[in-house]
């Protein structure tokens, strides 16, 4: 069979002329075998990247004009994960929600948790109720959160450059703060740990004790991977000077995270506008000059280092109280343990409202079926992810769901970016590129 | 929404969002408490009257000085504050104007436009939809948000694009959801759903779907027709 029968068989191959001259459609085979070499200097090629490719952090279809090597025009086609979170919590109660919210950006579950948990406690007014116990946890799993998110940026990062060893280490690494979210929330990923009102449990005796060795192996661990791309030449030659995009972009796109610090603005919403008792802790915002991939990688790098120190400071600050709030119209009413049949409700909670006392079972049905009523109003309260602002526009009209819920997700936002960013570039660049935005697909989807 | 008596004439500038009716919420069933009877109005927080308060004093008034010199004084509809949030509601055709006035303004300079939000209320007449916009300044590390209604009849508002280029995909995605056409922009295509589809599923009108599930003989209804306590 030859070549030119097999063309003619496929149904997605073939050329057509257009105004604009004679447009091939490749399903693969052989350039050469398919056309004749294009004469002119014009030759323009379209290529999808994506949706399935492995080096799109999840199913980002980039479509990109080529001229040989070089990329003349990038464009991103998203919402192929898109799942319609935010119309779902319209039908959900407001602590339902939490389940929602937590699998949309996957890498970073307790940062979407607490945005839109800060949101919901400012429509209800209770910022200043919750516990410090609860602001102290809250803090420790969004920083160990945050290692685990920019150890996965550098992991698909380096994975896609080729330096395998780099993948090897950061998903080795970000197991190890995985296990504490299994040991804490009772889940790897997706925990629905954090609640209007505090967290949903207690950390479990041994936790700290846990967390302490984690962060020491951490940071030893965190030296191995630095030391092998920090001073790396393959690594720099594909990543310095490449996906360049300088403050004035980062502005006009609305850019924020590790991508507006690498211009050299230390803007960090922990600082500038601190949320959960950040005020109370000392840590610095590690900022570049460069502008581009590789100063992005360094900025997560201190950061992965930063957010350890906090968590120290967070195991310090931990004293027993309360985890949720005192108010028992807001408080889940349960208490989880684990029992032989896995995670659910206390023997003592269970024998309490089943033969003790017909008012907490009423209060426990009422709460967990119909929820609380949140007074009519909406709320922004930012916060700052692995990726950048992230937060969540809450609208109530004093029902016991959200009217509606808007999720300010920061990859979405700065995908935005890629255009600017790999433009005039070489095509092997957009990969290092959308590596450095560190999109999440979850995120950008909802 | 004149339609509901629960509020009195006096106050027709107030946002009403709903009518809550009951002691408990809850439709459909008999309510045999005896408070079954309530009727209790559901308003958005009402417009604010200086002083503000804090930096917000300092923004409305700067704003309303340079509005006087761009031209468009009555630009403001209302200045609401609260829970610490500043949020000024414009009329559509001054929405250019305001915005530029707060990129450009140095008292103000809120660089960056960072979200671009629908809500859709099918019982507010001729403001069925909302669109916030929420403002950053760094340099002053402040925050606003701007809101506009337009009616669900004549849906266009202008894009913002040429002003903030970060709202490109924001604004797609708003028409994606709420069918918004923002004039002007320069690829107002659907962004999250399939270029064919039909309809714009986050408008109030339009279904969650999904289907009743069945398991051991019970049938458990789906998530949109569930009992309601709203």
């Amino acid at each position: 069979m030859t070549t030119t029968e097999f063309t003619n068989s496929d149904p997605f191959s073939g050329s057509y002329d257009t105004t604009d001259g004679t447009v091939y459609n490749l399903g693969g085979g052989d350039w050469d075998s398919i056309a004749a070499a294009p004469e002119g200097e014009n030759e323009r090629i379209v290529v999808n990247m994506g949706p399935q490719h492995p080096s799109t952090h999840g199913v980002l279809r980039m479509i990109l004009e080529l001229e040989g090597e070089t990329v003349v025009q990038a464009r991103c086609g998203i919402g192929f994960l898109h799942t319609g979170i935010e119309k779902n919590m319209e039908f959900r109660t407001w602590v339902q929600g939490v389940t929602y919210v937590t699998r949309m950006d996957y890498l970073a579950p307790m940062f979407n948790e607490t945005a839109y948990c800060l949101s919901v406690e400012r429509l209800l007014g209770i910022e200043d109720q919750i516990p410090e116990r609860a602001n102290v946890i809250r803090v420790m799993m969004m920083e160990l959160n945050r290692v685990s998110s920019h150890l996965v940026a550098l992991a698909t990062g380096g994975m896609e450059l080729g330096a395998l060893t780099a993948m090897i280490f950061g998903f080795r690494e970000r197991e190890l703060v995985l296990d504490i979210f299994e040991m804490v929330s009772g889940l790897r990923m997706n925990s629905a740990y954090i609640r209007p009102g505090g967290v949903a449990q207690d950390l479990p005796s041994g936790a700290e004790e846990k967390i302490r060795e984690t962060v020491v192996l951490l940071r030893k661990r965190l030296k191995d991977t630095s030391d092998l791309l920090v001073d790396n030449t393959i690594w720099m030659g594909r990543t310095v000077g490449v996906g360049y995009l300088d403050l004035t972009g980062c502005m006009a796109l609305g850019i924020t995270g590790p991508i507006l610090r690498s211009t050299g603005l230390p803007h960090d919403l922990r600082k500038s506008a601190p949320y959960c008792g950040y005020e109370n802790y000392e840590f610095n915002v590690p900022t570049q000059k460069t502008s581009d991939a590789y100063g992005r990688f360094l900025i997560r790098i201190a950061e992965m280092h930063e957010s350890l120190n906090i968590v120290d400071q967070c195991l310090d600050r931990l004293v027993p109280g309360p985890i949720m709030i005192a108010d028992k119209k807001i408080a889940w009413p349960s208490q989880l343990s684990v029992g032989s049949d896995g995670q659910g409700n206390s023997p003592e909670h269970i024998q309490e409202i089943m033969s003790e006392s017909m008012e907490a079972l009423i209060h426990h049905f009422k709460l967990v079926t119909e929820g609380f009523s949140v007074p009519a109003g909406q709320a922004y309260v930012p916060i700052e992810s692995p990726r950048g602002e992230l937060g969540a526009h809450v609208v109530s009209t004093g029902g016991t769901r959200p009217y509606r819920v808007h999720f300010r997700d920061p990859s979405f936002n700065n995908l935005q970016a890629v255009s600017a960013m790999s433009e005039g570039s070489m095509i092997a660049d957009v990969i290092a590129a959308v590596a450095s935005i560190d999109p999440v697909m979850g995120g950008v989807d909802r | 929404m004149s339609e509901f008596p629960v509020v009195p004439d006096g106050l027709a500038a107030i946002d009403l969002v709903g009518v809550r009716k009951g002691a408990f919420g809850s439709q459909g069933s008999g309510d045999t408490s005896g408070f079954g009877g309530l009727v209790a109005p559901i308003v958005m927080p009402g417009a604010s009257i200086p002083p503000f308060g804090g930096w917000c004093d300092e923004v409305a008034e700067e704003l309303a000085l340079s509005l006087v010199d761009a031209g468009v004084s009555g630009a403001v509809e209302k200045i609401v504050i609260d829970r610490g949030e500043m949020t000024f509601y414009i009329a559509p055709e001054n929405l250019i104007a305001f915005m530029t006035e707060c990129r450009d303004e140095p008292a103000l300079r809120f660089e960056m436009c960072t979200s671009v939000s629908g809500v859709h209320f099918p019982q507010d007449t001729n403001r069925e939809l909302h669109i916030v916009y929420a403002l950053l300044s760094i340099t002053h590390n402040r925050r606003i948000r701007v809101e506009v209604s337009i009616p669900d009849s004549d849906r266009h508002l202008p894009s913002l694009v040429a002003l903030y280029p970060s709202v490109d995909w924001h604004e797609r995605e708003t028409w994606d959801f709420f069918g918004i056409i923002f004039d002007g922009h320069p690829a107002l295509t659907r962004i999250q759903m399939p270029d064919d589809w039909v309809g714009h599923p986050q408008r109030k009108d339009y279904p969650l779907g999904g289907i009743p599930v069945e398991y051991k003989g019970a049938s458990i209804p789906a998530p949109d027709h569930r009992r309601s306590y709203n």
